[in-house]
């Protein structure tokens, strides 16, 4: 399960119009441990593909090591579809690397209504879980 | 002579848990190399039969090795070598 403010959730359905056509990509860190989404990092997609996402290498090393600084963790990570549904794809899944983060996507195929969902990603095999939006924050 | 290699989450499973190795060598190829005789696996997991796997982004200190040689690249006492799996993805 992922739970996430109001307001993070907005902030990633937001970028990922924003970049539209091209794939919007980002992390949420949080406390180390925690599991608790908190800090919004979108990050540049150096591929600025309408199909396929990367991190820029020397910002994620900055991000990372900012992370580590800081005592945090990549609780999200998310991306874009563009034209497809929010469900991750075979290049998604061989890439993950993060077995603690929710892999979070978006798409942005309908231009009235974004749809987001997450998912943990693990040696291989993807598990859907629920995406609880917190209010109360 | 020590370098020191930090190493992400997804690779710990080689070096029992360790999020940093040290090792010896003159280029990041030997570096490597003398890693894999302590931690067996590790260096398949960053080096296929091209150099570098083209989705292992390791940086010496500051920079990306792909622009200081790849695998070529000097490495020396005292340097950081740091290991972070790409992330990317797409939509197919």
């Amino acid at each position: 399960m992922l739970t996430v403010s109001a307001e993070l959730h907005s902030k990633i359905v937001a970028h990922a119009r924003a970049d539209h056509p091209d794939e919007a990509c980002g992390v949420i860190a949080g406390p180390a441990g925690s599991d608790r989404p908190e800090r919004f990092i979108p990050m540049l997609n150096a591929e600025r593909s309408p199909t396929f996402y990367r991190f820029d290498s020397l910002e994620q090393l900055r991000v990372w090591r900012e992370m580590d600084d800081r005592d945090e963790e990549p609780v999200v990570i998310y991306h874009s579809h563009t034209a497809t549904q929010a469900y991750p794809s075979r290049t998604d899944i061989s890439y993950a690397s993060e077995p603690g983060a929710h892999y979070v996507l978006v798409s942005t195929r309908d231009a009235d209504e974004a749809e987001l969902r997450s998912f943990k990603i693990i040696d291989g095999e993807v598990t859907e879980e629920a995406v609880v939006v917190n209010d109360a924050e | 002579m020590a370098i020191e290699v930090r190493i992400p989450t997804i690779l710990r499973t080689y070096t029992g848990g360790a999020k940093s190795v040290e090792g010896s060598g003159g280029t990041l190829d030997e570096l490597f190399s003398d890693l894999e005789a302590r931690h067996g696996g590790l260096r398949e997991r960053l080096v296929d039969d091209a150099g570098l796997r083209r989705f292992v982004n390791v940086y010496l200190n500051d920079e990306d090795v792909r622009f200081l040689g790849g695998l070529g690249a000097p490495v020396h006492d005292g340097d950081t070598v740091t290991v972070l799996p790409a992330v990317a993805g797409g939509a197919s």
